[in-house]
């Protein structure tokens, strides 16, 4: 009896160190990629802004009625990146709209990666005629036009952020579930599943204890690569008037610059900013991915 | 992804007893099979899509004719008398066969600003888009390939590391920012540099079409939105046509034509490059489909009289029927290209007729 229990602790024992070795390997061949490391610093750095917003520029700059600046006025000492055209900083928009992207690109890649890799599973793992009907609904969902598809949405629901979320979340899922799809199907076939069929495992425990184990790294590394796109996505939808008209997000300052003329005025402070900080994280979000693709895809390989 | 991961999803996913019936039917008459397989998988997705599309404007509203008329109605009557134009009345399923039968006989309703039929409008609206995505996906996708073929081939280059870090950078921008930044220096003029384009439209007012003059006038307007749109495509093609290059390059098949003696050039030309060109014909193909959506923006930026401006200009009204038509239109353009792209990839590639 006491036996049994100590193998049993010290399998685990076991298995949590592998476990922390792998961590630790992954780690040091993360850092080995420079561009995934300058990426992951840049997001930290906006994350850190997003989350500490109210201790930088209080949530009072946001207001228009409680603006103090003039109307697009050029970065002084005391506003750094001027006025927008309500005489709010830029600088204080700037930092609440990290907020709104990162929540939005998050948000919307928690429910693709869900609805994904549920759908991709069972696809790929229970095949026969089931697998076949959700495989052809993936690809009706991939070949849905998301921008007319968000135009649509919020004209009928109305504008809000959860609307935004779902459409990308609703229309970035069938890739992630094509790829776990075809993962799932090469590893049904290995010997070490068929062993574990031999041994009388059911279809939850070989999901939950194989197949999850073994797709989620690239589940990982693609949802990297989708809040990059949703983070894009939800600029789009902002510049376009479709986001939450209450909400500061980059998108939205941009569509403001964009109808109040900022462009032929040349107040450039309140167009370069905004995208500067979309592209930065957009394409710190890419490289952290791509870095993570090689490090947990080995197959992939040098030479990238 | 669509962009860092390769373009066939669907193929590694394509089932083994596919794969043994079409062995076992030998290689002659598959290709007849895979043509009607696609279409038929492509008319699955245009019902589905006629069903979404009556889902999103008659179902998901709850009220349909509250939402679609918002603002446009004081009194009941007004109200009663809507429903009745757009059958509204009806019971939903009598409402989803008037709807099928009005949309495959080509009927998308009327404009409720412009007081036109839907179809009309956008076979109106078209022509600019085509010219302005038709235009910009060629040059990208010439560019593109260049690039990325040039980058996979010297690969660790100084030559590779700028065209890579540069395309990442693209691939990472909203287009339409690229747009807006381009109208501000070189429409508006910034600093030193004068205005030397039009900030938008398609031509000017005095310019006759069908002149010299007057072509070169819509090319002179139409210059910054393709420079912006090529920038855009073209990052995504250089990605795609290098990594899908630097998975052959460790190809027997090369070795083989390597110990031929060819030169470089040629094993570069005609043996890798060929191969490596699959997937992206795939991609261009495909994100041909996505010629609405991708001209959205640029439109809107540029204020080109297409489909897109049509879209966004409806967004304000809103105008449901064109709302509608455009949605219908640009999954319809989404279908159409994927399709073409599997049959292209079919007769290029033999092995994914299963």
């Amino acid at each position: 009896m006491s036996t049994a229990s100590a193998t049993r602790e010290s399998a685990r024992a076991l298995a949590r160190d592998r476990r922390r070795q792998a961590w630790s390997r992954n780690w040091r061949t993360f850092r080995s990629h420079r561009s995934g490391l300058i990426g992951l610093a840049i997001l930290t750095g906006f994350a850190v802004v997003a989350v500490l917003a109210p201790l930088i520029a209080p949530a009072e700059g946001l207001e228009v009625t409680k603006a103090t600046g003039g109307v697009l006025e050029p970065p002084s000492s005391e506003y750094w990146l001027g006025t927008d055209d309500k005489g709010r900083s830029v600088l204080t928009l700037l930092i609440w709209g990290a907020r709104i992207s990162l929540f939005v690109g998050l948000a919307a890649t928690v429910i693709s990666m869900v609805i994904g890799t549920l759908i991709g599973l069972t696809s790929g793992y229970f095949g026969g005629w089931a697998g076949a009907i959700l495989f052809r609904v993936t690809e009706w969902f991939l070949v849905i036009p998301f921008l007319p598809l968000a135009i649509v949405m919020a004209t009928v629901l109305g504008r809000s952020l959860l609307n935004i979320v779902i459409v990308i979340g609703v229309t970035s899922w069938p890739g992630t579930a094509l790829l776990i799809r075809a993962q799932t199907l090469t590893i049904r076939e290995r010997p070490y599943l068929e062993r574990a069929r031999v041994l009388g495992a059911g279809p939850s425990h070989q999901i939950r204890r194989h197949i999850l184990p073994n797709v989620m790294p690239m589940v990982f590394a693609n949802t990297t690569l989708t809040v990059a796109v949703a983070i894009l996505t939800e600029t789009t939808l902002s510049f376009l008037g479709l986001g939450d008209p209450t909400r500061v997000s980059w998108g939205s300052m941009l569509d403001d610059a964009f109808s109040v003329g900022a462009i032929t005025t040349g107040a450039w402070w309140f167009i370069v900013p905004p995208g500067v900080c979309v592209v930065l994280v957009v394409l710190s979000f890419t490289l952290v991915g791509q870095a993570l693709e090689e490090v947990l895809n080995p197959r992939l390989g040098a030479g990238r | 992804m669509t962009i860092l991961g390769r373009a066939d999803y669907g193929r590694g996913g394509e089932s083994q007893e596919d794969n043994l019936d079409s062995a076992s039917s030998g290689r002659h008459g598959t290709y007849g099979r895979y043509l009607l397989g696609r279409c038929l998988g492509s008319l699955g997705s245009l019902a589905f899509m006629l069903l979404l599309s009556f889902f999103l404007f008659r179902v998901l509203p709850g009220d349909p004719a509250r939402t679609l008329g918002r603002g446009r109605f004081t009194t009941p009557e007004q109200l009663d008398e809507f429903k009745r134009t757009y059958g509204l009345d009806q019971p939903l399923p009598q409402q989803f066969l008037t709807f099928l039968q009005n949309t495959l006989s080509g009927d998308l309703g009327i404009s409720l600003r412009y007081r036109v039929p839907v179809s009309d409008l956008i076979l109106d609206r078209m022509w600019p888009t085509i010219l302005l995505v038709g235009t910009s996906t060629i040059l990208a996708g010439a560019i593109g390939i260049w690039l990325g073929v040039r980058g996979a081939w010297e690969r660790g280059s100084k030559f590779d590391k700028v065209s890579t870090g540069g395309s990442l950078t693209l691939y990472s921008m909203p287009e339409w920012w690229l747009g807006l930044l381009f109208i501000a220096v070189f429409a508006v003029g910034w600093g030193p540099i004068p205005g030397l384009f039009p900030t938008g439209g398609l031509h000017s007012i005095d310019a006759e079409p069908g002149t010299i003059s007057g072509v070169l006038d819509t090319i002179w307007h139409l210059f910054l939105p393709v420079l912006t749109l090529t920038l855009a495509y073209l990052a995504d093609y250089a990605l795609i046509m290098r990594s899908s290059l630097l998975d052959e390059l460790g190809e027997d098949y090369l070795t083989t034509a390597r110990a031929k003696g060819l030169r470089d050039v040629q094993v570069r030309n005609r043996h890798a490059v060929r191969n490596a060109l699959l997937p992206t014909t795939t991609v261009v193909a495909l994100s041909l489909g996505f010629v609405v959506t991708g001209a959205i923006t640029i439109e809107t930026v540029f204020s080109i009289p297409g489909l897109g401006l049509l879209a966004t200009e409806a967004l304000t009204v809103p105008d449901y029927w064109v709302l509608q038509g455009t949605f219908l239109v640009a999954s319809f353009a989404v279908i159409l290209a994927n399709l073409a792209a599997n049959l292209v990839y079919g007769l290029l590639d033999p092995r994914v007729r299963t």
